[in-house]
C-alpha cells in the first residue's frame, strides 16, 4: 500500500506567456523525487513556482520540457489518482455536502458499489449530521473538511493541497493540521502541500522543499526528523524554523537592538 | 395605549368585510345609469356578495385561530383596498356613467361578458396555450443548447456569437413578414416567433452564465475523474442555472408580447385574437373581460415559473435574496 504515490520530477521547465506577450519563467529545470507515502511541503515567497509545480503534478497544466512521473507512468491530464484541494473549498454550491463528496464516485460510475465510502469519509472529517447542508450553510473550516473528504473519497495516490488551510483562522487551522495528519496516517498516501506558513510546514512534513523566485528554483530540501505528534516549541522545531527563515532570507538582523521596549 | 393598538389590530381583520358590505349596499341602493344597457343578471352584485361572505368567514376564522389571524392581518388592508377600488369603478361607470359608456361598461357587464362568452374564451385559451407551450418550450431548449455550445466551445462561439449579437436584438415580431412566407401555416409561424423571442434571452443568459463559472470548479471536477460530458451536464449547466432562469424570465415576458402580436395576424382563435376581434366589434365589455383573463392566466404562469425556479434552485435559499 505504501509503495504507491511515488513522484519523480525530471528537469521540468514551464513558462507562461501573458496577453501582452511577456514571458514569465515559472519553473526552470526543476528536478525532485518524492517518496511514496511521504508528506512534502513546498514553501517560498509568491512567484517561486510552488503552485505551478503543484498544478503540473495535478495535470492541470503541461510542462514545456522535462517529465513528471507518478509510479512509473508519465502524468497526463488531471485524474482521480491525484486529489486536489484549493485554498477556497470550491464546493459545488448546488450540491449538498453528501452529494459533493459523492461527486467523484458518481463521475466515475462507481458510486453504487462504494456508497459506504461516502459515509466513511463524512465521518472521518467530522461532518456527520451535516450531510444535507448546502455549502453556503457551512463555516469555512467545515467547507474545507468537505473539500478534503471529496478529494480523498476516491482513494487518490496523492493528495495535493494548494494552501488549503490558508484561508482559515489560526485555531481552526491548527485543528485541521492535526486532522490531516490523522487522515494521512490512516490512509497512507503521498501528500504534497503548498504553504506560506513555516510552522505549518514543519509541523506536518517529512520534507520541506524551500523555493526561491526569480529565477524560480529549489533552494534547499530540509528533512524534518521529528517524531509525531510534534511540539511547536521543541528546540529542534525552533532550529528548523530559523533555518528555513534564513534560507528564505526572512531571518532578520542578528545584532542586538539599540533599545528594548 | 397598548389596548388601543390591539383594538386597531382587531379592526384590521374586519376591514374587507366592512367594505364588502358597503360596496354591496352601494350597488343595491344607487340605481344603475340608464345608459348602461340592462343585463338579465347582476353578476357584479352576485360576486360582491360572495366576496363579502368570504371576508366574513376569514374574519371569524381569524378570531379563533391565532396563526390565521397573523397571516390574514398582513393581507386584509390590501383586500379591502381592492374592494374599495372596484367599488369606485362601479360608481364611476355603472352608477353615474361619468365616462363614455361604450368604452367603459359597468363591472356587471364585464363580468357578464366573461360568463356568457366562457366557451369561446376557453377555446381561445386552449389555442393560445398550444402556441405558447410549443413556442416557449422549443425556444427555451434551443436557447439552452446554443448557450451551452457557445459557453463551452470556442469554435461555436467564434461563428455564432457575432451572428447572435447582430440578429438577436431584432424583436421577434419584426420577422413576421419573412416568417409568414417561410412557414406553411400561421400556427407554425406563430410558434416559431414565440420560440424566437424566448430563445434569444435564454441563449445569452446561458452562455454568459457558463462563462462566469470559476475555472477552479472545472479543475476540481477534472481531478475527481469527471469527463467533458459529465462536466457539461453536472457542473456547467447546474452552475449556470440561476442565470438560465433569468433568461427564461426575460423570455417569458417577450413570449407573452409575441403571442399577443402573433395572434393578431390572421389567427382563427386565441386570447389575443379575441381581444382584438371584440375591439373591432366595439364590444368593450368583452375586451375588458379578455384582458382580465389574460392578466389572470399570465400571472398564474409567472407564479408557476417562480415555483419551478424555487424548486430547482433550492440550494440558493438563504444565499441570495429572492
Amino acid at each position: 500500500m505504501v509503495d504507491l504515490g511515488q513522484i519523480n520530477i525530471n528537469n521540468v521547465t514551464k513558462t507562461f506567456v501573458n496577453v501582452n506577450g511577456d514571458i514569465t519563467r515559472a519553473l526552470t529545470n526543476i528536478s525532485l523525487d518524492i517518496k511514496p507515502g511521504s508528506f512534502v511541503s513546498f514553501i517560498g515567497p509568491s512567484g517561486c513556482g510552488k503552485s505551478t509545480l503543484l498544478r503540473l503534478i495535478a495535470g492541470l497544466i503541461k510542462p514545456d520540457s522535462g517529465e513528471l512521473i507518478l509510479d512509473g507512468n508519465e502524468i497526463g491530464d488531471a485524474g482521480y489518482d491525484r486529489g486536489l484541494v484549493f485554498q477556497n473549498p470550491t464546493l459545488f454550491p448546488w450540491l449538498n455536502v453528501y452529494d459533493n463528496i459523492a461527486f467523484g464516485l458518481r463521475a466515475r460510475k462507481i458510486y453504487k458499489e462504494n456508497k459506504s465510502l461516502v459515509d466513511e469519509y463524512i465521518d472521518l472529517v467530522g461532518l456527520k449530521g451535516f450531510e444535507k447542508n448546502y455549502p453556503h450553510q457551512l463555516s469555512g473550516g467545515m467547507a474545507q473538511r468537505a473539500a478534503i473528504a471529496r478529494a480523498l473519497v476516491g482513494h487518490p495516490k496523492v493528495l495535493l493541497m494548494d494552501e488549503s488551510l490558508g484561508a482559515l483562522d489560526a485555531f481552526t487551522r491548527m485543528n485541521m493540521q492535526d486532522e490531516i495528519l490523522k487522515i494521512w496516517k490512516e490512509k497512507s498516501m503521498t501528500v504534497v502541500m503548498v504553504t506560506h506558513d513555516v510552522d505549518e510546514a514543519i509541523y506536518l512534513s517529512d520534507k520541506i522543499v524551500v523555493m526561491s523566485p526569480r529565477p524560480a528554483k529549489i533552494e534547499e530540501i530540509i528533512d524534518v526528523r521529528l517524531s509525531r505528534p510534534r511540539a511547536r516549541n521543541n528546540p529542534e522545531f525552533l532550529r528548523l524554523r530559523s533555518e528555513i527563515l534564513k534560507v528564505l532570507d526572512f531571518a532578520g538582523h542578528e545584532e542586538e537592538p539599540n533599545y528594548y521596549i | 395605549m397598548n389596548n388601543m393598538k390591539k383594538e386597531v389590530d382587531k379592526l384590521v381583520l374586519w376591514l374587507p368585510f366592512i367594505f364588502g358590505v358597503l360596496s354591496v349596499l352601494i350597488d343595491i341602493l344607487i340605481p344603475t345609469a340608464q345608459s348602461q344597457s340592462n343585463i338579465d343578471f347582476n353578476y357584479y352584485l352576485f360576486i360582491s356578495v360572495i366576496v363579502t361572505v368570504l371576508a366574513l368567514i376569514l374574519a371569524l376564522y381569524s378570531v379563533f385561530n391565532k396563526n390565521a389571524a397573523k397571516r390574514y392581518k398582513d393581507k386584509a388592508p390590501f383586500f379591502a383596498g381592492v374592494i374599495i377600488f372596484v367599488s369606485i369603478i362601479n360608481i364611476i361607470t355603472g352608477k353615474l356613467a361619468l365616462l363614455p359608456v361604450i368604452y367603459f361598461p359597468s363591472n356587471s357587464r364585464v363580468i357578464g361578458a366573461i360568463v356568457e362568452d366562457r366557451i369561446l374564451i376557453l377555446k381561445c385559451l386552449l389555442y393560445s396555450a398550444r402556441l405558447l407551450f410549443v413556442g416557449f418550450l422549443g425556444g427555451t431548449l434551443a436557447g439552452i443548447v446554443t448557450g451551452v455550445g457557445i459557453g463551452f466551445n470556442e469554435k461555436i462561439s467564434y461563428w455564432l456569437s457575432p451572428v447572435i449579437r447582430f440578429l438577436g436584438p431584432i424583436p421577434a415580431t419584426a420577422w413576421i413578414p419573412l416568417v409568414l412566407i417561410c412557414f406553411p401555416s400561421t400556427v407554425s409561424a406563430s410558434c416559431f416567433l414565440i420560440g424566437l423571442s424566448v430563445w434569444f434571452p435564454v441563449n445569452v443568459m446561458t452562455s454568459s452564465g457558463i462563462r462566469n463559472i470559476a475555472n477552479s470548479m472545472f479543475e476540481v471536477s477534472s481531478t475527481l475523474g469527471a469527463n467533458v460530458i459529465y462536466k457539461v451536464f453536472k457542473v456547467g449547466i447546474p452552475a449556470a442555472m440561476p442565470s438560465i432562469f433569468l433568461g427564461i424570465f426575460n423570455g417569458s415576458s417577450s413570449a407573452f408580447v409575441t403571442l399577443m402580436t402573433a395572434e393578431m395576424m390572421g389567427a382563427k382563435y386565441g386570447i389575443g385574437w379575441y381581444v382584438n376581434w371584440e375591439k373591432e366589434m366595439m364590444s368593450y365589455a368583452n375586451v375588458y373581460g379578455g384582458l382580465i383573463i389574460i392578466a389572470t392566466v399570465f400571472s398564474l404562469l409567472v407564479t408557476l415559473l417562480f415555483k419551478v425556479r424555487d424548486r430547482v434552485l433550492v440550494w440558493q435559499k438563504g444565499m441570495i435574496k429572492w
